[in-house]
């Protein structure tokens, strides 16, 4: 069954209870949003099998702290998508502002246009594929977790990085302190061609991407390190 | 002799003491900072510099152990559908599972719980234990977002979302890696055994208009429910205070430059931020100008040790106060019991403030399981139940001194000031005179 949720007759407040009402079970029921019209906290704290699809462009925190839902949005979305994420699916149609995907520990987050500047910082276990091109400060204190870049990277790409896995298909304008190339080997491959599978991408080859990672040089306090402390 | 005639003719330089000499050779050995626990050391003015005005011919007192003096406090009384009810105006700060051991948390859950009070988590989330055993969690939001997940979140009691710490306002966290056990570095998703930075600022929100939407989505997540609290160390407190009221807090809370910490470099710790004494006057005046005071509750944190500081924090116009490192020496931190191994440390009972280090003989500020395994939460637990009960008991003994039949009722003009700097920073009068430093231009 289809539920429809206006929200130009409904508020955001109403729109989330309704989706929590469900929260804890297997409820795997399908939900439309229409007019989101750039709110903000469209969507969040869901904890159920949903099937949420968001007609619209939206503001902060769409679908922040999801679990188990798959949110799509017909649209672009503001600052702080899917955010500290769990579980689940996210897929923008359109563009994302900065932050996407912060601190989410699971998951799968899909932007098919760009990201803007921090998208998957702190990042602690999603994984993010965007089919556009990230901005500066991307995968910022990067914990684990993959992001994949089709298009090209901003500045300080990967800076302070700790485990997780960066792939780029384009040009990195810079790489941040500690992030450097890494050979791609076959598991690497793998990951990379299922994500790419995940998202829907069937026209680029997992050889067209670069690998970056972390070089471990900052993990432990060395006084010869203190440039770039 | 001629030693003797040398000893009596050393003279320690006022501007390179010992400790500063002491700091510079150490500086030059290992060219790194010095990172350690505790709060700040140096002299600061404080709530010491402050006396009661008893009751006497114009007022008249409570009788103790007959007359009630009320010490219940309610928290989060603006948005939240369940605010917070205390028995004691007093609460637990946050402290990281990660910084402390999980016998450690669980005897601050255990002794606050026994008197009806909150604890807080800290940096590293929330573990089974720590609510198992509090009553009354409040749950951290920090930048690092450690642990951080919808369903801790609504297992919370409140929200408390940390803008900054009094000892480190601007800095971020650090626990070094001698502490990042396997269950840390699982609770954090980071590899065992490396320095852990947490970053200094929030990675999904930048200023006072963003973190309004942030508190929204928390409460939207957890259906209105939780209080929301926000924490700022003391600095430029009057503006922080009025810009979280607008952001949507429910309770400030304001954590003064003693304020302990469980890693921090020691530059850091004794440098940025101010006392809490004029923060606690500067939170409450802007609570006033905006209409909020009471509406929006304030709790002041930073080296309160007796109810003589509650009191006075009270009195300046707090809701309730919260305590670290005084929990933390309740619980057993500094016990002479163990000054023949704080000395192979190189330390002593009552001098200890590496709680970064890991190597805590008490067990307190570890993660080795071995040291852990020798602190017992039960009679932790108790301890601090104790030492809340005396802090209770005290606070309400001058409240009743100055006539209040609830601590709440303590006002400014309760005190008078026993130094000039500290009748300025809480503008309240010198004793014996009507002159508070600053006001009218004098
Ligand atoms: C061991 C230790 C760990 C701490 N960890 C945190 C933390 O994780 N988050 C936080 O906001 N404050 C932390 N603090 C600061 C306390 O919450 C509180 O602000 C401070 O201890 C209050 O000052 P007091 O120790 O003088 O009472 C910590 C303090 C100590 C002593």
């Amino acid at each position: 069954m289809m539920n429809t949720i206006d929200l130009e007759n409904s508020d955001v407040t109403e729109l989330n209870q309704k989706l929590h009402d469900v929260n804890g079970t297997k409820d795997k029921s399908e939900w439309q949003i229409l007019n989101p019209k750039g709110r903000h906290n469209v969507a969040v704290g869901i904890d159920a099998p949903l099937k949420v699809k968001i007609d619209g462009h939206v503001g902060y925190y769409c679908a922040g702290m999801n679990k188990h839902a798959n949110v799509t949005v017909k649209g672009n979305v503001g600052p702080g998508v899917a955010e500290n994420m769990m579980s689940g699916i996210v897929h923008v149609t359109g563009s994302a502002s900065q932050y996407a995907g912060a601190t989410a520990h699971g998951g799968l987050l899909i932007i098919d246009g760009d990201a803007s500047s921090r998208c998957g910082i702190s990042m602690k276990g999603v994984d993010i594929l965007v089919k556009g091109s990230v901005g500066h400060m991307s995968a910022f204190m990067a914990q684990s977790g993959r992001l994949v870049i089709c298009g090209d990277a901003g500045d300080a790409l990967g800076d302070s990085l700790y485990e997780a896995h960066i792939y780029v298909r384009g040009k990195i304008a810079s790489l941040g302190a500690d992030c450097i190339e890494k050979p791609i080997k076959s598991k690497h491959q793998k990951e990379l061609g299922k994500l790419l599978k995940d998202a829907g991408v069937n026209d680029i080859d997992v050889s067209e991407f670069r690998r970056y990672g972390s070089a471990r040089k900052l993990y432990n306090f060395d006084v010869d390190n203190v440039d770039v402390y | 002799m001629l030693e003797k005639i040398i000893k009596k003719y050393l003279r320690e330089s006022a501007t390179f003491p010992l400790p500063v000499i002491a700091d510079i050779q150490r500086a030059a050995r290992s060219g790194i900072y010095d990172i350690r626990g505790f709060g700040a050391k140096r002299h600061l003015p404080s709530f010491d510099d402050l006396v009661f005005l008893g009751a006497s011919m114009s007022r008249y007192p409570l009788e103790g152990y007959r007359e009630r003096c009320d010490t219940s406090v309610t928290l989060g009384t603006r948005y939240a559908k369940k605010p917070i009810e205390l028995k004691i105006p007093i609460t637990i700060a946050g402290m990281s599972f990660g910084a402390l051991s999980g016998p450690a948390k669980e005897a601050l859950g255990r002794g606050a719980s026994e008197v009806g009070t909150s604890t807080t988590t800290g940096d590293g989330g929330m573990t089974p234990e720590e609510r198992g055993h509090s009553d009354k969690l409040v749950y951290q939001l920090l930048p690092s977002r450690y642990g951080m997940n919808p369903d801790d979140l609504r297992k919370a009691d409140a929200i408390e979302v940390v803008v900054g710490q009094g000892a480190k306002p601007g800095g971020g966290g650090m626990l070094l890696g001698q502490k990042i056990s396997k269950r840390v570095a699982e609770m954090r998703d980071l590899p065992e055994g490396i320095d852990q930075r947490s970053a200094c600022r929030h990675p999904d929100w930048t200023g006072p208009d963003d973190l309004a939407i942030k508190i929204q989505e928390l409460r939207e997540i957890t259906d209105w429910e939780k209080p929301v609290y926000i924490k700022v160390g003391a600095t430029r407190t009057y503006y922080d205070t009025m810009l979280a009221v607008k952001a949507g807090a429910d309770v400030i809370v304001v954590d003064g430059m003693q304020g302990g910490t469980a890693a921090t470099q020691d530059v850091f710790i004794e440098h940025v931020g101010i006392p809490t004494l004029p923060a606690v006057r500067l939170a409450v005046e802007a609570l006033k100008e905006m209409d909020m005071h009471r509406k929006v509750q304030l709790i002041v944190s930073g080296g309160i040790r007796s109810g003589a500081d509650v009191a006075k924090a009270l009195a300046l116009g707090a809701d309730a106060v919260s305590i670290g490192v005084a929990a933390l020496i309740a619980l057993g931190d500094n016990s002479p019991e163990y000054d023949e191994e704080y000395r192979k440390l190189g330390t002593a009972a009552g001098y200890y403030d590496d709680y970064q280090d890991g190597k805590d003989p008490t067990g307190i500020s570890t993660q080795s399981d071995e040291l852990a395994a020798k602190f017992d939460p039960i009679k932790g637990g108790r301890r601090l139940a104790n030492y809340l009960r005396v802090l209770t008991l005290e606070t309400q003994t001058l409240a009743r001194a100055c006539g209040k039949s609830h601590v709440h009722n303590l006002d400014p003009q309760d005190l008078v000031a026993l130094t000039m700097e500290a009748a300025a920073m809480a503008k309240v009068p010198l004793a014996g005179t009507d002159w508070i430093p600053g006001k009218n231009n004098l």
